[in-house]
């Protein structure tokens, strides 16, 4: 078992998502970071649907009681093995007894902690995640407490070698990134003064972002008339923008359905970096077209393919 | 193509959506049409698609891009919006009718005297009005169970409240504009609460943690305080077994 000495800001447990109920209003959940989790699990052996722990800004400290293989990726919260530095996107072992502790993320938001076999809590609705809003899945439907214990499950593939990642698989987060995006299905709401305002300008973004969604403030996007919609379905990176003007995008806990204008998405593939930008970091946005979403998710496909081959046990 | 397939918009949503649109406005045959792709598409499922999410006058469709092109589940779309086209929709009406017990005003209900003034109706009228009859569900959404109704008479329709309540219980029953509904768990929220019920629309511990489905209707039904506490406590007992009734 691993105890949590103390939880961090903002922890939970989280896997690919709780996918299948969206129509009866239930969120997705799972890694705000699909990347980072992804690779997390696939450094340890994982099945791709394994449970990690997701830390926010800052991380937790934990103490283990069994030895365990692990491995950390996404932001840097400085973790620390038994007070010497661990490397991010790396495969370690942390022996008995062993405390594992993180601090502040000096770059990047969120932090993936995957350890081998997953973390195991009751499956609810097809999906370990946490859905904090809804206070279901996860441990206890909540964010980790000091105290909090902690299970190791099998969800294990294959054998794995320790070792890091190769350069090439680890991304370099800023405090400043360009998301690209595809425009619909409400943008025909906006003008081209609108438009050219959205692509035009730096976002900033605010402190009301949380794993429901990123607000942003920067220069007002202005509606050509009415800001609502009939309420319907929203998605992963939808791009709304209520009355105020102000890009709201939805993330993993979003709600399923709202009433406000969509101006479009963000890609898939780039919604890691977003959600690796904390409160003041900026956003830009950039025109962008299905083939080359497309691509985004081939080779993200690619990557983990290869680092699957990479570190599997010969 | 006919003029109803050409009538009918298929819209970009990311690289992962479809977005089927049937109509501008919130009205029974739109509604309907939409029940009717989404219930084609869970039946005769696609390859390749991941979710497909009903409201009110649209049919969201997730799929990867990966499995299935955009261009392809467009064509089979229109394929099967084409083999609906001429299909009734009355036989698509759910007669399902689930009946919602409410407790009104009171502490349960703290905005029912507000509702009354401005109405102009007595808190007994505005109880009659919202009671009278059942309401369609229109679509789920918003959080876990939430039933978007249509129906309600305009006379009992107050404007949202400006600042949205931080914590709303959940059973809550609310007016918010022409709309009314209840909120299955604690949310946050901008509706006037009229009363409460003990029941639950979102349940994991029972076999179909859902109560509604989007078709159905929802009758809502006056009871007592003490009804209240007793259906709860049954509720809370996993004994209680929602009435239903049928068109």
């Amino acid at each position: 078992m691993i105890t949590t000495i103390e939880p961090g800001l903002f922890t939970t447990i989280q896997d690919q998502g709780r996918w299948g109920f969206q129509a009866y209003g239930m969120p997705i959940s799972g890694a705000m970071d699909r990347y980072a989790s992804q690779v997390a699990n696939l450094l340890v052996g994982n099945r791709h649907d394994a449970a990690v722990l997701e830390m926010t800004g800052t991380g937790g400290t934990f103490k283990f009681d069994e030895k365990q293989i692990v491995a950390v990726c996404g932001g840097d919260m400085q973790g620390l093995l038994n007070h010497i530095s661990i490397s991010n996107w790396s495969t370690f072992i942390v022996p008995r007894r062993g405390i594992l502790r993180f601090d502040t993320a000096a770059s990047g938001y969120r932090t993936y902690l995957a350890v081998r076999g997953g973390f195991e809590v009751p499956i609810v609705l097809g999906s370990r995640s946490t859905c904090t809003p809804v206070k279901i899945g996860g441990h206890e439907g909540r964010v980790l407490r000091q105290g909090d214990v902690l299970h190791v499950g099998r969800d294990m593939e294959c054998e794995t070698q320790l070792g890091s990642l190769a350069d090439g698989y680890i991304p370099q987060y800023a405090n400043e990134v360009q998301l690209r995006v595809i425009l619909g299905p409400q943008d025909t709401m906006f003008g081209s003064a609108a438009l050219d305002t959205f692509f035009g300008s730096s976002y900033k973004v605010t402190t009301q972002s949380d794993r429901t969604g990123y607000r942003l403030k920067g220069p007002k996007i202005k509606h050509l008339g009415n800001a609502d919609i009939i309420s319907e379905a929203v998605w992963l990176g939808a791009i709304q923008v209520p009355v105020h003007g102000m890009p709201f995008i939805m993330t993993a806990d979003h709600q399923t359905t709202r009433g406000f204008a969509k101006l479009g998405s963000v890609i898939r593939g780039d919604l890691p970096k977003l959600v690796q930008t904390k409160p003041g970091d900026c956003i830009r946005f950039r025109c962008s077209t299905e083939e080359e979403a497309i691509e985004a998710l081939q080779k993200e496909q690619e990557s983990y393919r290869n680092i699957a081959h990479a570190c599997k046990k010969e | 193509m006919t003029e109803y397939i050409h009538s009918i918009r298929i819209l970009v949503a990311g690289e992962h959506g479809l977005v089927i649109e049937f109509g501008s406005v919130i009205a029974p045959e739109v509604n309907l049409r939409v029940q009717q792709l989404a219930r084609l598409l869970h039946f005769e499922p696609i390859d390749g698609v991941m979710e497909v999410i009903p409201t009110y006058r649209s049919v969201s469709i997730y799929f990867d891009p990966l499995v299935i092109t955009r261009q392809e589940l467009s064509r089979q779309v229109i394929h099967k919006l084409g083999r609906i086209e001429h299909q009734g929709v009355e036989d698509l009406l759910s007669s399902r009718v689930v009946h919602v017990p409410v407790c009104y005003g009171g502490v349960l209900g703290p905005d029912l005297e507000y509702v009354s003034r401005y109405t102009g109706l007595s808190p007994q009228e505005v109880i009659c009005i919202h009671t009278s009859k059942p309401y369609m569900i229109y679509m789920l959404g918003f959080i876990p169970g939430f039933p978007y109704l249509g129906g309600m008479s305009s006379k009992i329709a107050v404007p949202r409240q400006e600042r949205s309540r931080e914590r709303i219980p959940g059973g809550s029953v609310g007016i918010g504009g022409n709309q009314t509904g209840f909120y299955p768990i604690e949310s946050a929220g901008e509706w006037w609460l009229i009363g409460r019920t003990p029941i639950k629309a979102f349940d994991l511990t029972s076999d179909n943690p859902f109560l509604f489905s989007v078709g159905d209707y929802l009758h809502f039904e006056e009871i007592s305080t003490a009804e209240y506490f007793a259906i709860r406590r049954s509720v809370e007992r996993g004994t209680y077994v929602p009435e239903v009734s049928y068109l």
